[in-house]
């Protein structure tokens, strides 16, 4: 090795090692930045406020109370309309239908991961509310529910991906053991191959919900945006607004540095820690199956 | 005989339902993908026209083309591109080539993951906080394109490190043996072996970042404006704000135009969708090992 390519050699791996090195920057950097902005906002505005069931920033009421249950109960309805969809889908391209279909389909669903979320909010304003106001007879079509339904087929990609893919990662062994003892292929998939792909189809069902929670453009332009605290079942197919879509409908017009702009940053940490917590357990419980299945190989 | 014979067929009968089950499901999920599909090219198609893609709004955007939300567009994936495709296949090189299987290693791994999940409405925060008021880049091309960056890179680093792993092992030996050094390996070897899938990831990454509104709302994004952008410091417009703004903000907006923009929105997503798993075929097909 001569001096010149020694020397680059060196120079090129600090860079590289920067650059590994960056997505931990990244994270911390964010959620100070995050902290900076957000954190005031517990100084200047009294907890009383904060927790009340009213968001009127104008007259300086800054109840989250609304936004989160506006978040939650999208997200739950999203889950429940997208899990049986997403896991039943990947049960059935990855190991029902013939190679040549799964080939198929999965690029289709590939597609619908890459639509734009606004595309899907524009669509949701122009054909999916007026749809279900007239079919369900509703005051406005902009709701809770329309939200939901948008937010399950964004997550719907994500959800069918990392099923699939725990579905696949199950030894072909397993369902031949379970054929060979007489088990039809139905019975194979409900007793052997899914309880073996648990802990990664529950990664799949985190990941999703972690998605619902984080999407902002299409829950903002579909659910109505009205910081109402959930009482009760109706208010499902009644307006509602959301952490993310109250973030992204306000900051633009705040000053910066008012209480107001703290808030929305704050609602930025409760969001980030949110996602943070979702995201580590479902990566937590793939990273302790593939630790199981090796001590399996070793034992 | 007869009663294991009928439980048998009832057995069987049962997997027939359920299959038909989840068929139905996924029929379900796949049914509205086509219907949106068709629906925006049935729509859009009209006002697809060449005014449409290469003249300025006019008449309050109630008229005229889109131009400007396409330009702005290019220049934010370009601007993307910029930041987060060295420091992306920086940071893949990093994980697959050199990081020691430890803890910090696993920190990364986790801050990666963390990345991935951060809601883009976050990013626009955090944008706006750091980009645009601390380092006073104002509201530009050049905060939003780092915003954007910042949220792409773990889709690039995971698509390029999955890339270079796959690149077998014996070729780096062979390169290390005949004296390569390690950087000569990785740039002369795995980098050409891997190139393929780096680019279909890249890709990948771009097209999430040329799709996004909330990372570009207070970072750099723009109601209307008159002509191009000049300077990485001015702020633009681009197609997904825009299809924002005309859908919910302007009252009284032709529809055609509504659905003209979603379509070229699409065309530019999809496309570069398509380009990604081209490239991806292609690479697999051609491939030695």
């Amino acid at each position: 090795m001569n001096k010149t390519s020694a020397k680059i050699d060196f120079f090129i791996t600090v860079l590289i090692k920067v650059s590994g090195y960056s997505a931990i920057f990244f994270v911390v950097i964010i959620f100070y930045f995050l902290l900076s902005q957000g954190l005031p906002a517990l100084n200047n505005v009294p907890l009383s406020s904060l927790f009340s069931d009213r968001w009127y920033p104008i007259e300086n009421y800054f109840g989250l109370l609304p936004l989160i249950s506006g978040s939650v109960i999208v997200t739950i309805a999203a889950t429940l309309i997208a899990v049986p969809m997403g896991v039943g889908t990947a049960i059935f391209i990855g190991e029902i239908v013939p190679r040549w279909v799964r080939e198929l389909l999965k690029p289709l669903i590939e597609i619908l991961a890459g639509l734009p979320s606004v595309v899907l909010g524009f669509l949701g304003i122009v054909v999916l509310s007026p749809m279900l106001r007239n079919t369900l007879n509703l005051p406005t079509g902009l709701s809770a529910f329309t939200g939901a339904l948008l937010l399950a087929a964004i997550s719907l990609p994500t959800i069918v991906s990392v099923a699939e893919d725990a579905l696949d990662a199950v030894p072909k062994s397993y369902r031949d053991a379970a054929l060979a003892l007489g088990a039809t292929r139905w019975e194979t998939i409900w007793t052997v191959t899914l309880p073996a792909a648990q802990s990664g189809v529950l990664t799949a069902v985190m990941l999703g919900v972690a998605r619902s929670i984080g999407e902002t453009m299409t829950v903002m332009m579909v659910t109505g945006n009205a910081p109402v605290l959930l009482d009760s079942l109706g208010v499902f197919f009644s307006p509602v607004r959301t952490m993310t879509a109250t973030i992204a409908a306000e900051m633009g017009e705040v000053a910066t540095g008012s209480d107001h702009y703290n808030v929305l940053f704050f609602i930025g940490i409760v969001l980030f820690i949110i996602t943070l917590i979702v995201n580590v357990t479902a990566s937590s419980v793939v990273y302790r199956r593939g630790q199981k299945r090796s001590e399996k190989l070793l034992s | 005989m007869i009663t294991s014979s009928s439980l048998l067929i009832k057995r069987q009968r049962r997997q027939k339902i359920g299959f038909v089950a989840l068929g139905t499901l996924t029929f379900l999920t796949v049914l509205p993908i086509l219907l949106i599909l068709g629906y925006i090219i049935y729509q859009g198609a009209p006002a697809f026209s060449w005014e449409f893609i290469s003249a300025s709004p006019s008449n309050g955007m109630k008229d005229g083309g889109i131009l400007p939300a396409i330009v702005g567009t290019i220049y934010l994936t370009i601007g993307t591109a910029i930041f987060s495709v060295p420091l992306g296949i920086g940071a893949a090189i990093y994980l697959s080539e050199y990081a020691p299987d430890n803890r910090v290693t696993r920190l990364i791994r986790i801050a990666i993951i963390n990345l991935a999940g951060i809601p883009s409405v976050v990013y626009g925060l955090f944008g706006l906080g750091i980009f645009v008021l601390f380092l006073n880049f104002g509201t530009s091309i050049l905060a939003s394109s780092m915003t954007l960056a910042i949220m792409t890179l773990p889709v690039i680093i995971t698509t390029t490190e999955e890339a270079l792993r796959s690149v077998p092992q014996s070729f780096r030996l062979i390169s290390v043996s005949l004296g390569g050094t390690k950087w000569q390996t990785i740039r002369k070897v795995v980098l050409p072996q891997a190139l393929p899938g780096i680019l279909t990831g890249v890709i990948l990454g771009l097209e999430r970042a040329a799709g996004e509104t909330a990372p570009i709302l207070f970072t750099g994004a723009a109601f209307f404006l008159p002509q191009l952008p000049n300077s990485p410091m001015d702020a633009t417009m681009a197609l997904p704000y825009h299809l924002y703004v005309i859908s919910t903000q302007v009252p009284g907006m032709p529809i055609e135009i509504q659905y003209g923009t979603a379509l070229v929105l699409l065309i530019f997503v999809l496309g570069m969708n398509l380009t990604a798993t081209l490239i991806r075929y292609r690479a697999r097909s051609k491939r030695q090992w």
